[in-house]
């Protein structure tokens, strides 16, 4: 049991990390809570559902769909909302209460559209199979899953440091002001970041759509949540951080419902998260300076 | 347009004379239902539950020579709404008895106005604790998860041979928690050990953890209280950690949905339900049949029961002599409803009385047996 449990915890982890990428980014480069993450999440989903189902896509392709759409959501949410409210300094709590304006509007339209019920990927193939291994139970798609955040975070990484467009994103995180003195196209590198980080969203959308066999307009909200509580334990805008917070809430959850009792996980797993905070408050990779990105 | 004045008297004398002549020889059964609105899904078809049966029992004579009329309105699935149609079929419209209303949080709200005016209410949906013991004028034919689901277990037991089982249910949810404690009592009185209890919350899209700790805990089967939303991809990802053992739900998993979200891992699922579309009995087959010639689709559980109410009703009406006087109708129709028993689309029925919280004497529930059916091929075998 322990080694599957670990199993469990590790997708699970894997599913939390590949959400709360994009949600730091945007956080470490636009200083914004962007509590819409979990819709675009969501719209990721539909929009690959939709595509599948209507279009008879396969899933790669349907997969490309889902990156466009929720990708030009984020370029709309940036041209839209955070431009403007960046352009008018409007004060910190402005943008995010902007997003949750976003959420609501995206979760209603989508219900609205498709109803509220739970839908699910009619394909299936060797993703949902399950695999062994001495004992362990694996489906390909945690497999998938598990890697993809690895890889999504080394490559964001890399990019980061050797890139030149890393390194202005690096110093835009530092200082807007520095950077835009630089000659550094900082309104561009805001708006391309929003892009990236939704159309990181819209993947997890789909992965996780595909892993849970869920797909709802509200299956964004208790990502979100987790999200954000993944995104602050990692310390908020680091990307390792997004990826080991996952993992150890994903830890968390899954050993607290093992050998505590499942009643008892989000409080274990919460209650842990906020030990943590209280001996780290800037979160595991956080810098108390507050270096992000 | 202008009219002489001799014809608009003239007219509306017609009708008039047409309406009350109709209304002496009518029965007026008032309908409060959700037509609109979430709880519509339900309340549209026991709308046309109502309307088949009515048009049924019309077509052939009527009700000792009388015709039933229906008078519909609707309650939007809400409290207060329930509260006034309620107030305006017994006041305004001065029906003879009601139906409705579609949710059991309504009934709650509304049922104690028909009893506080004398007047029978029938409920055909309400399957939660405590609406019958409102008053003795309130009736229902829908079956209770508590009737249900010891029926289920005690069928899945017999045929899987079960010995121990563990429990998986949803505690943030007021259905899914009822169904849990439905479900521990009737384990207790079967003697049937459960291995672990785990839970889940509304919105959780992974079970794998619990399911583990099932797994590792040989159980023979999983007793699981949840809504098709969670239930579903609970027995996918069960599926995929190699457990293949039955899962047996309430009355949240006894829906077809579970063959869309669960697609090719919903074997081995029991069920109880008072309806089935696969019940082969000869009322069940015509009833189908005819909600199918009239509204070209496949009815429901919530149509049949609807039907079927009609019918408890209308054997009760035969017995009843109607004086025209509404206040002594009202009371003999409430007099000779407990006696009726019908052989429905539902099975055999009959009404049994149940005590309000003083123990005193309240309203009636439904006496009849829970068709336990497991999913097989992607549809419900029947098993009892």
């Amino acid at each position: 049991m322990l080694a599957q449990q670990f199993v469990n915890a590790i997708s699970l982890g894997g599913v939390y990390a590949l959400f709360a990428l994009g949600f730091t980014l945007i956080f470490g480069v636009l200083n914004v809570v962007n509590l819409a993450h979990g819709a675009i999440f969501m719209l990721g989903a539909y929009t690959a559902l939709q595509a599948v189902v209507l279009l008879k896509f396969p899933l790669a392709l349907a997969m490309g769909a889902a990156i466009f759409v929720t990708g030009a959501a984020g370029w709309l949410l940036d041209r839209l909302i955070f431009a403007p409210l960046r352009a008018r300094q409007a004060p910190h709590l402005a943008p995010m209460i902007a997003t949750i304006g976003v959420a609501i509007s995206l979760n209603s339209t989508i219900q609205g559209i498709f109803g509220a019920e739970n839908l699910r990927f009619p394909v299936h193939g060797l993703a949902a199979e399950g695999l062994q291994f001495g004992g362990v139970q694996v489906t390909g798609l945690e497999i998938q899953i598990i890697l993809l955040a690895l890889i999504l975070m080394a490559v964001l990484l890399w990019w980061l440091k050797h890139t030149r467009m890393g390194c202005a994103l690096r110093a835009l995180a530092e200082s807007r002001k520095a950077s835009a003195l630089l000659g550094i196209d900082v309104e561009g590198l805001f708006r391309m970041t929003s892009v990236i980080a939704a159309l990181l969203g819209g993947v997890a959308g789909v992965l996780i759509a595909l892993y849970t066999n869920a797909v709802f307009p509200q299956m964004g909200q208790p990502m979100l949540h987790k999200g954000i509580a993944v995104v602050i334990l990692g310390g908020m805008g680091d990307i390792r951080g997004a990826l080991l917070g996952g993992f150890f809430l994903g830890c968390a959850e899954v050993f607290s419902v093992a050998y505590i009792g499942s009643t008892m996980r989000d409080a274990v797993a919460f209650g842990l998260l906020f030990a943590i905070l209280l001996i780290r408050p800037q979160g595991l990779f956080g810098k108390a300076a507050e270096r992000r990105a | 347009m202008s009219m002489q004045p001799t014809r608009v008297l003239f007219g509306a004398l017609m009708a008039l004379g047409y309406f009350s002549s109709l209304a002496a020889a009518q029965i007026k059964i008032g309908v409060a239902e959700a037509l609109t609105g979430n709880a519509a899904q339900y309340g549209v078809p026991i709308r046309k539950g109502f309307e088949l049966a009515v048009s049924e029992i019309n077509g052939s004579g009527g009700i000792n020579g009388q015709k039933i009329e229906l008078v519909v309105e609707d309650e939007q699935g809400k409290k207060e709404e329930a509260i006034n149609v309620f107030k305006k079929l017994i006041f305004q419209d001065k029906v003879l008895m009601l139906f409705g209303p579609t949710l059991s949080n309504s009934a709650q709200a509304s049922d104690p106005v028909a009893q506080g005016a004398k007047v029978v209410v029938f409920g055909t949906s309400n399957t939660a604790d405590g609406i019958t013991s409102i008053g003795n004028y309130v009736f229902r034919n829908s079956v209770t998860e508590a009737d249900i689901l010891p029926v289920t277990l005690k069928v899945a037991a017999q045929k899987t041979g079960l010995k121990k089982v563990a429990v998986l249910y949803g505690n943030d949810d007021i259905f899914t928690k009822s169904g849990y404690d439905n479900f521990k009592k009737a384990l207790e009185t079967l003697k049937i050990p459960v291995t672990t209890t785990e839970t889940f919350a509304k919105g959780d899209v992974d079970f794998k953890p619990q399911l583990t700790k099932i797994k590792s805990s040989h159980a023979d089967a999983i007793v699981m209280s949840a809504l098709v939303a969670e239930g579903a991809p609970a027995m996918v990802q069960a599926r995929q950690l190699g457990i293949a053992l039955p899962f047996i739900g309430g009355n949240g998993m006894n829906s077809p949905k579970v063959f869309d979200l669960a697609k090719d891992n919903s074997d081995n699922l029991w069920v109880g339900s008072p309806w089935s579309s696969e019940n082969p009995a000869a009322e069940n087959k015509r009833f189908i049949a005819a909600y199918q010639k009239v509204y070209s689709a496949l009815p429901d559980q919530f149509a049949a029961q609807a039907y079927d109410a009609v019918y408890i009703v209308a054997q009760a009406l035969k017995k009843v002599k109607l004086s025209g006087k509404l206040d002594d109708d009202r009371i003999a129709l409430r007099n000779a409803l407990p006696a009726a028993q019908i052989a429905g689309a539902t099975g055999p029925f009959k009404f049994r009385q149940v005590k309000d919280k003083h123990g005193k004497p309240a309203g009636y529930d439904a006496v009849q047996t829970a068709i336990v059916m497991m999913t097989k091929g992607n549809q419900y075998v029947i098993q009892k």
